[in-house]
């Protein structure tokens, strides 16, 4: 049984005329995963002895998997950190809620970086996730594990999440589609959290029908989260479906300058232009357009994201959960001090430091306060641009996978990967990567789909004409 | 001379049915440790706050009460510290747009209206409780999470008795509107002093005493009084005071000293993401407007308008809700008899529930009753000594002072054919006493007195002094 690529619809099918049940697909995923989890370091924990055998309900039956950084309740939820290492999550996330009450099968929980804080899996305390295309890189990240698991078929999708490019980013890198919807459509609620007003859940699978179906469950108003956006759950399976080819014709599609000049990698500019041309041929109407440079969305994402850490991860200081130090410390502050010290990774540490900086008296007006009115600017000038096109597609990353290592290289070095996943991060953009083909070496490159807030519908109708195109 | 500048932070405990920000119940108190929780108030890794939309609208009534500009739009944002009971490692709380701004309470010391200025009223939420045991500490998150309403105070307070005022009548305030019970045992309502000493006027000092975390108005009345004292002292020696956190030693208002500050601590404010920012329509505020009924302070004057009352009366009334709402039962068509009735009120009848333990609610006394025996006494019925027994049966039966009067018979005794008996059986057996009074007249009172005696007081002792004279002479 060849469970790569498979989709939701497909098994569907497959179990309906036989071909398989689903007993024989969750042991042939197992046995996927056990010869290949050992090689690639995709999952930080197993859940399939606990998941279950739900009925017929949508999802049941159907290996998946979930990031590290979502609760559920009675397993552990580390985050990819040691500080977390033995926590067991008493309650479930509304993610994990609404996808269980789908019958959803969970293999297990996949690795990340640290508290999502970073674009290889290399910042995650217990290791790295390797490139299923090339053991010599990384499958990216945050959600590295996620990505890797749906690229080799140990699951058929998995659910991730992004801050900036956490989803997209690893989906370019292992040549799946990965979607993160607008910010407040899946709510937030037991997903441990990152940034807060940038943090997104998001959905790793083979196509863009199961990307709809998973919308439809996941979508729709949550009580718990404050942020979350007031309407009903998303209907889109049935439009996804009724898109064809001629559906592109007179779609105007924005290609950003800046997105395509010299910085990126030039292996990665000819295969995103490659699939422009190829849209364009095919009738999409597409132009070269000017947005606010991504320095400035480097910038003020790196102020935002890290001032909302340092306040984040305050809560987890060993004193209801968590690394308890065993020092003897004599103060309530040391104590505090002690655990997180040697709980967290030098990344959070790295993080939490700036963030607390940028938020300190004195600094405060000149760092976040500055960073929040760029922020705005930024989002103005979207609502521009998208009076002029549709959709704005583009290389998901500046390059493909990097070499294990290289994160090393650069204090920013997240931030840096995820500069093209940014802009449309910090105005809250529905976005998508698509698999557009593989470079030189035979790693994969993706190219990011995105539109304007609460298009869902638009930039998942582009991904399936582009599935169309490809297939 | 010193002039103390005394400034008040209040926290309130609004009554709502459950926390700031999460479905727990807020009704915490007595409750088993750690009963009261979830993930959003024990600060788990992804749990998220949502406002609460009835403590947000006790807090916009707050500030109304307080007559605050209410802002129309308004935040949450992040106070970050490290303390164990602060689960989040951050307190959700307002910043730089509090929910009313500029407002002002009167009340009245020495019988004048004084006006206490309000800079600011916002919502936020309580830390949990940290237990002490020996060489532990225990936590408990029953109250983290619980919804206060923080007042903060110009420096417009000269003295304890202003102070003093200023509390019973915000007390009053939120108790009148149903913001909250401010039941000071339950931790209701806590106050934090800021008090410093002047030696000039019109001049600020600079220097800043904070006494934090006083349970009760009367602490916080010796508190003030000890710091003026301690603190002019010091200042007489030719000392210089510094910036200093100080904290209650017990409940006689000696205070302690926690910290001196050399630098205030940075808490990296910045706005809540968790929480989109709050616009407040005029509709709404419109609405909770229209349900602030009349205010202590009109109150009590308008009372004593309408129906001449002292204002000292009027303040024991309008400072309690039962007396309130029995003194309004009174007052319904009864005009002419209210002055009196009010003095059984907030005297006799008060001092009996109280002695018996017994709330004006429950009592048998009924409104209509003191009506009836101050008309009793205004027709000359009955006497004032009579009256209060007759009282006191009312309050043991719930019969009406008419039913006691005559099932007791405690009605003057108007005829004069039976009070002459009286007399002349009271002469009769005196008969040195009568002698005595032959050559002094004054004599006469032991005669009245045992003649009041004889009648259990319903005599109308005028009427037995001219019978007396008449016999006698």
């Amino acid at each position: 049984m060849n469970l790569k690529g498979l989709t939701i619809t497909q098994i569907k099918k497959d179990i309906d005329s036989g071909k398989y049940s689903y007993e024989e697909l969750i042991s042939e995923t197992r046995k996927t995963i056990e010869e290949l989890d050992p090689k690639l370091h995709v999952f930080v924990s197993r859940t399939d002895e606990k998941a279950q055998q739900s009925g017929d309900r949508q999802l049941a039956g159907i290996p998946a998997s979930l990031k590290d950084n979502f609760n559920w309740k009675g397993t552990k939820t580390t985050a990819s950190s040691n500080i977390l290492k033995n926590y067991t999550s008493p309650y479930n996330a509304t993610v994990t809620e609404r996808l269980l009450a789908a019958g959803a099968f969970f293999m297990g929980k996949t690795n990340m970086d640290a508290f999502a804080h970073g674009s290889s899996t290399e910042k995650s305390d217990f290791f790295t996730t390797l490139n299923p295309y090339n053991k010599k890189h990384v499958a990216g990240g945050s959600s590295g594990g996620a990505a890797a698991a749906v690229a080799t078929g140990m699951s058929v999708y998995s659910i991730g999440s992004e801050t900036a490019g956490s989803v997209r980013g690893p989906a370019a890198w292992c040549g799946v589609y990965g979607f993160a919807p607008t910010y407040g459509r899946f709510s937030r609620y037991g997903l441990i959290a990152m940034g807060s007003s940038l943090d997104r859940p998001g959905i790793l699978a083979n196509s863009i029908e199961d990307i709809a179906i998973l919308t439809e469950i996941l979508s729709g108003h949550d009580p718990k989260d404050a942020t979350s956006i007031d309407e009903p759950a998303m209907k889109l399976v049935e439009a996804i479906n009724s898109f064809k080819l001629e559906d592109l014709g007179g779609l105007k599609l924005g290609v950003p300058k800046n997105f395509m000049d010299e910085r990126i990698d030039s292996e990665v500019r000819n295969k995103v232009q490659e699939a422009i041309d190829l849209l364009k041929k095919n009738g999409a109407d597409v132009k070269e357009i000017a947005l606010f440079d991504q320095k400035y969305a480097l910038a003020v994402y790196t102020v935002i994201s890290r001032s909302e850490i340092s306040s984040n991860l305050a809560r987890i200081d060993g004193i209801r959960y968590g690394h308890r130090s065993s020092e003897q410390a004599e103060t309530f502050l040391d104590q505090i001090a002690y655990n997180r010290q040697e709980g967290f990774g030098n990344e959070a540490k790295q993080r939490s430091m700036t963030g607390a900086y940028t938020l300190s008296a004195g600094y405060y007006d000149a760092y976040y306060k500055r960073a929040q009115q760029v922020r705005t600017l930024i989002i103005e000038d979207f609502k521009q641009v998208f009076q002029e096109v549709d959709l704005i597609i583009g290389p998901t990353m500046p390059m493909n996978a990097t070499k294990i290592g290289d994160a090393a290289k650069s204090p920013i070095f997240g931030e840096l990967m995820d500069e093209l996943a940014e802009p449309s991060a910090l105005a809250g953009l529905p976005c998508l990567s698509v698999p557009v083909g593989f470079d030189s070496k035979g790693l994969p490159t993706g190219m990011q789909i995105f539109g304007k807030q609460k298009d869902e519908l638009g930039v998942l109708k582009l991904g399936r004409i582009w599935e169309i195109l490809s297939e | 001379m010193y002039q103390p500048i005394i400034g008040l932070e209040i926290h309130l405990q609004p009554k709502t049915k459950s926390k700031m920000f999460c479905g727990c119940d807020a009704a915490y108190f007595g409750s088993k440790p750690n009963t009261h929780t979830c993930p959003v108030c024990l600060g788990l890794p992804g749990a998220l706050p949502v406002p609460n939309r009835e403590a947000i609208e006790k807090c916009i009534k707050l500030a109304l009460a307080l007559n605050c500009t209410i802002s129309e739009e308004s935040k949450f944002d992040r106070k970050n510290y490290f303390y164990p009971d602060l689960p989040k490692g951050y307190q959700i709380s307002q910043y730089d747009e509090p929910i009313g701004r500029g407002g002002f309470v009167e009340a009245d010391v020495d019988r004048d209206a004084k006006r206490f200025r309000i800079t600011r009223v916002h919502a936020e939420e309580d830390t949990g409780k940290s237990l002490h045991q020996g060489d532990k500490t225990l936590l408990d998150f029953n109250k983290s999470g619980v919804p206060l309403l923080e007042i903060v105070t110009e420096p417009d307070f000269t003295s304890s008795e202003e102070v003093e005022a200023f509390a019973k009548r915000l007390r009053q305030i939120v108790r009148y509107c149903g913001i909250s019970d401010a039941d000071m045992e339950k931790g209701q309502m806590r106050f934090e002093l800021n008090i410093s000493l002047s030696q000039h006027a019109n001049e600020l000092p600079d220097y800043k005493i904070e006494v934090k975390n006083i349970g009760s108005i009367s602490v916080l009345k010796r508190v003030i009084e000890f710091e003026i004292k301690r603190q002019s002292g010091l200042l007489e020696k030719g000392e210089k005071l510094t910036q200093e956190t100080r904290g209650l030693k017990d409940m006689t208002g000696e205070t302690l000293s926690q910290r001196t500050k050399e630098t205030s601590a940075d808490y990296r404010y910045f706005p809540e993401p968790d929480i989109p920012k709050m616009v407040f329509d005029s509709g709404l505020i419109e609405k909770i407007k229209a349900e602030i009924p009349e205010l202590p302070q009109e109150k009590k004057w308008r009372y004593v308008d309408e129906y001449k009352l002292d204002p000292d009366t009027v303040e024991v009334l309008v400072a309690n809700r039962s007396l309130l709402a029995f003194f309004d039962e009174m007052a319904k068509g009864n005009n002419e008899l209210i002055v009196e009735a009010t003095k059984w009120l907030v005297g006799d009848l008060r001092r009996l529930t109280k002695a018996h333990g017994v709330k004006l609610e429950d009592s048998k006394v009924k409104p209509e009753h003191l009506i009836e025996l101050v008309s009793l006494l205004n027709e000359g019925k009955i006497k004032s000594a009579i009256a209060k027994e007759v009282l006191t049966k009312v309050f043991e039966t719930g019969k009406s002072p008419i039913d006691i009067v005559e099932e007791y018979s405690m009605t003057v005794i108007e005829n004069s054919d039976e009070l002459e008996e009286v007399v002349k059986k009271v002469i009769d057996a005196n008969p040195k006493i009568v002698d005595d009074y032959k050559k002094n007249p004054n004599a006469a009172q032991f005669l009245l007195g045992q003649v009041m005696k004889e009648t259990k007081g319903q005599a109308d002792p005028l009427v037995v002094k001219e019978l007396l004279g008449e016999i006698l002479e």
